[in-house]
């Protein structure tokens, strides 16, 4: 190949101008130099006609082509179970408004395929005793959050909390002064006292510990449908259920993301219960510290579910405060990092909605900017399809900011 | 949505059926022991058959071209800018997280635009590249800037993409749906193969045509219809341009169920059922967030974030994004970095026992979990206090010590034989461990166990510096 032609095909030219270029046969190598010459300054001039005849010489379509899309759903031989919290008067209990979670019968929110049938649900964490709270949250409750009751109430009146998780850590056995399951079953008892939303009720995860508190618990709440959290492998688990069968409540059942041992408790656990009173935890870890894996359980686990595996159709619930376990949350850091008034809740956030996505049904959570958006953002995954408005975002790129 | 459906999928991709298409020579040329061993590692994605030198001759184009198409992946791998800075989008071989490693992490553009002062726009160029944040050591980065007419002024757009490239190698987006404007501004950088965005059901022809002269990748765009998506592609490739990135629109408010379902039917169209006319990248573009009508600035870098955020779970390949907030990427750019990690395992760290600084007989003894993140923090807070230490890291399974101790991954029995085979009593003339606050739990336990007297530390290792400094005398 003459020089100047090896030259020219270094240029960064578009391969269909070169294929142009080397089909035809008839050209003079002195030819192409000398369009390729002008090709560059024409890229220069920015003067496109010229270009362009030659480009077209190359069928080109005129109008846009066919090419019909089909909604790509799928079958799924399972579907997740149906779990109602909290029981009305009538039903046995107090609560103003039972709340029914499950119940998909695709992945969450493929709603091309399947809408959603019960919205996920947000449960506000109320502690009955001191606990470290980042200051991002604390200032939103003043001194609400001084006793449990007054904490629940104000989550509920101020918040709109559909449901209250009430974690009874003051009965931990590490504590100087621990209280007793009669203590924790009272304060169980003001708190239904005071709200009318459907309950959660957390032990401090010392098995044995906790299971006394369930017993009392489960007893003075009987009928109230409370989701006992929680239910784990190295518990008497037989004895668990069977307080929960008898007194009418429903277990969530904790597994340390590990989808076997998700399994094996399930399992467990449907030895005694119907399966309309488990919900299954497994594990959430917080954004950056093993949200990745935490996330992909939940997946695993849902899908799973859908096609099939009797033991993983259970709903499922996120400690969702556990983001706040990140210190990228709480912590000041450089400023180009921003205020940490806005970064901590952002961080829960974007914790729970990507679990939202993975399939998570029930909430815990603990700041009120997180649960708002959360429930907003529920709300739009939910809504009927259609309800983008092109004109809506049609100008974006031109518009000033 | 299980292996088999997966097309071009990881699971019903075996060794031998690469095995079967090799030389089959043994020669070791490519590193490896054999062709076999070789086959493996290109159904793990670990190698490209291309480093199978005698598979790139003539003898074997056969071979090789089947071989590329077979590991071709379900979404094209798309490339913008070039040289060092280039980026490759898409390239997914899997529709969900747990099949395989994601590939190319979502790349993500800050916007910029032509009525911008220059010292604006210089500073957001500058924030854009700079943007750094160490996490488990990896850097955490902003890949592109876009840029934007909102003159709708050829020259001004123009003047605007000269200053970006001479103050930033990153890739660019141009973007404008006026074909005048494209092109002013291509003619600014002719062969750094920016993105265009986009080609649209009015403008697709001139698009095309730009994209065509100046090879580059080009952005089709059809808001809320996939249907016309796959039109515009198909007519795209008939005008022979393969290189695509599908815009299904960002709705961020209403609509944004919409916007989820369109890149989740994209990707599984893409995935499991082979449609190969949505096999390419997709661009989110949650900087509509800021074109609402009301809301203050705040208001919109948030709902740009979290919507981003889903988006990066929910399929995105690419973004365009106008928050520069900290504390809005950075859980952002976290959360990238968690989705596109290996699935399969928790980042954990070798556990046993580390030294910081020169510890001696008297030094402080800690433990800490050997999930990554933990283990770097620690190490990092402690190196700080200034103190020289030993640092048990206990096989937690990879987890953190909160999530460990609640899952018994982290259990007295472990700390205790990680103390005995840190062979740390022959080291030490004291039997105190210090144990992170959220361990306090089996602090009791691992005392009966160990016969080592605990110390509860601080809940944040942040605490540790000071913690030493109190009770280490
Ligand atoms: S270089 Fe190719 S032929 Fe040689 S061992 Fe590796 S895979 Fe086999």
């Amino acid at each position: 190949m003459p020089e100047r032609a090896k030259k020219n095909s270094d240029l960064e030219l578009p391969p269909e101008i070169l294929d142009l270029l080397k089909g035809n046969d008839e050209l003079e190598l002195e030819d192409v130099d000398m369009v390729v010459d002008e090709i560059e300054f024409l890229y220069q001039a920015g003067v496109m006609p010229a270009l362009q005849r030659m480009v077209a010489s190359r069928a080109k379509p005129t109008s846009l082509l066919d090419a019909p899309f089909t909604l790509p759903v799928q079958k799924y031989p399972g579907e997740i179970v149906e779990v109602t919290l909290g029981a009305t008067k009538s039903q046995g209990g107090s609560r103003g408004k039972p709340i029914v979670i499950g119940g998909e019968k695709s992945p969450s929110f493929y709603t091309f395929e399947n809408p959603t049938l019960n919205a996920p649900v947000i449960s506000l964490d109320v502690f009955d005793q001191k606990v470290p709270i980042p200051k991002a949250v604390k200032t939103n409750f003043n001194d609400a959050i001084q006793d449990p009751v007054s904490w629940a109430k104000f989550a509920v009146d101020k918040f709109g909390a559909q449901m209250i998780t009430l974690h009874l850590v003051s009965i931990d056995p590490l504590n100087p002064k621990p209280s007793t399951p009669a203590e924790a079953a009272k304060t169980v008892e003001d708190v239904l006292q005071a709200v009318d939303v459907p309950l959660v009720v957390g032990g401090c995860g010392d098995p044995k510990k906790d299971l006394e508190v369930f017993e009392k618990v489960t007893a003075v709440a009987e009928g109230e449908r409370l989701l006992i959290s929680t239910v784990t492998l190295d518990m008497d688990i037989e004895k668990s259920a069977k307080l929960i069968k008898q007194y009418g409540h429903v277990a969530l059942a904790f597994s340390p993301m590990d989808l076997n041992q998700a399994r094996e408790l399930n399992r467990r656990l449907l030895e005694y219960l119907p399966k309309e009173q488990i919900i299954m935890d497994t594990t959430t870890a917080a954004l950056g510290y093993g949200l990745d894996y935490a996330y992909t359980i939940m997946e695993r686990a849902r899908l799973a579910g859908l096609m099939g595996d009797p033991e993983l159709q259970q709903p499922m619930s996120s400690g969702t405060t556990n983001a706040w376990a990140a210190r990228e949350a709480w912590q000041t850091m450089d400023p180009q990092w921003g205020d940490k008034a806005l970064r901590g809740p952002l961080w829960e956030t974007v914790t729970g909605l990507t679990l939202l996505l993975a399939g998570v049904d029930l909430f815990m959570m603990l700041h009120p900017a997180a649960v708002k958006t959360m429930r907003n953002t529920i709300k739009r995954l939910t809504d009927k399809r259609g309800a983008a408005d092109v004109a809506q975002i049609a100008n974006w790129v031109s518009t000033k900011i | 949505m299980s292996g088999k459906e997966t097309k071009g999928g990881i699971k019903q991709l075996s060794p031998i059926d690469v095995y079967m298409l090799l030389p089959k020579t043994n020669c070791k040329e490519c590193g490896e022991d054999n062709c076999m061993a070789f086959a493996t590692k290109v159904v793990n994605r670990e190698v490209s058959v291309d480093q199978c030198p005698s598979l790139l001759t003539k003898a074997n184009q056969k071979n090789y071209a089947k071989l590329k198409e077979m590991l071709k992946p379900a979404v094209k791998e798309v490339t913008v800018g070039v040289g060092d800075s280039a980026i490759n989008v898409g390239g997914k071989l899997v529709m969900y997280r747990h099949e395989f490693t994601y590939t190319n992490p979502t790349a993500i553009a800050i916007d910029v635009t032509d009525e911008m002062s220059d010292e604006e726009l210089l500073s957001r160029v500058k924030k854009t590249q700079e943007f750094t944040y160490l996490y488990i050591g990896n850097d955490l980065k902003l890949q592109m800037i876009a840029v934007r007419s909102t003159s709708n002024d050829a020259d001004k757009f123009k003047a605007t993409v000269k200053t970006v490239a001479e103050n930033t190698n990153l890739p660019m987006i141009l973007c404008s749906i006026d074909p005048a404007i494209i092109e002013s501004g291509l003619m600014a950088i002719p062969k750094a193969r920016p993105l265009i965005y986009a080609a649209t059901k009015d403008n697709w022809k001139e698009m095309a045509e730009l994209a065509l002269m100046y090879k580059c990748p080009l952005v089709v765009s059809a808001p809320n219809d996939i249907s016309l998506l796959k039109s515009m592609v198909k007519t795209m490739n008939e005008y022979g341009l393969e290189d695509l990135v599908l815009d299904p629109g960002t709705f961020t408010s209403s609509g944004l169920g919409d916007t989820i379902n369109n890149f989740t039917m994209i990707r599984r169209a893409a995935c499991t059922m082979g449609d190969e006319l949505l096999g390419y990248p997709t661009i989110g573009t949650p900087i509509t967030a800021w074109t609402e009508s009301t809301g203050s600035p705040t208001v919109k870098a948030w709902n740009e974030a979290y919507v981003a955020s889903m988006l990066v779970t929910r399929f995105a390949d690419l973004m365009i994004m106008h928050g520069t907030e900290g504390w809005a990427l950075l859980p952002l750019t976290v959360l990238r970095q968690n989705i596109y990690t290996d699935p399969r395992k928790p980042v954990a760290v070798e556990a046993g026992l580390r030294t910081i600084g020169t510890p001696d007989e008297h030094s402080p003894v800690l433990m800490t979990s050997n999930f990554a993140l933990t283990y770097y923090t620690v190490a990092q807070d402690i190196e700080s206090s200034g103190n020289a230490a030993y640092l048990i890291v206990v096989d937690s399974e990879g987890t953190a010590i909160d999530s460990g101790v609640a899952g018994r991954k982290l259990t007295a029995e472990t700390v205790a034989d990680a103390i005995k085979e840190s062979k740390l009593e022959e080291k030490v003339n004291h039997r105190k461990l210090i144990i992170p606050g959220k361990a306090a739990r089996i602090s009791g336990e691992i005392e009966e166990l160990s016969n080592w007297q605990v110390l509860v530390g601080p809940r944040d290792s942040s605490g540790i510096a000071k913690f030493l400094q109190d009770t280490w005398k």
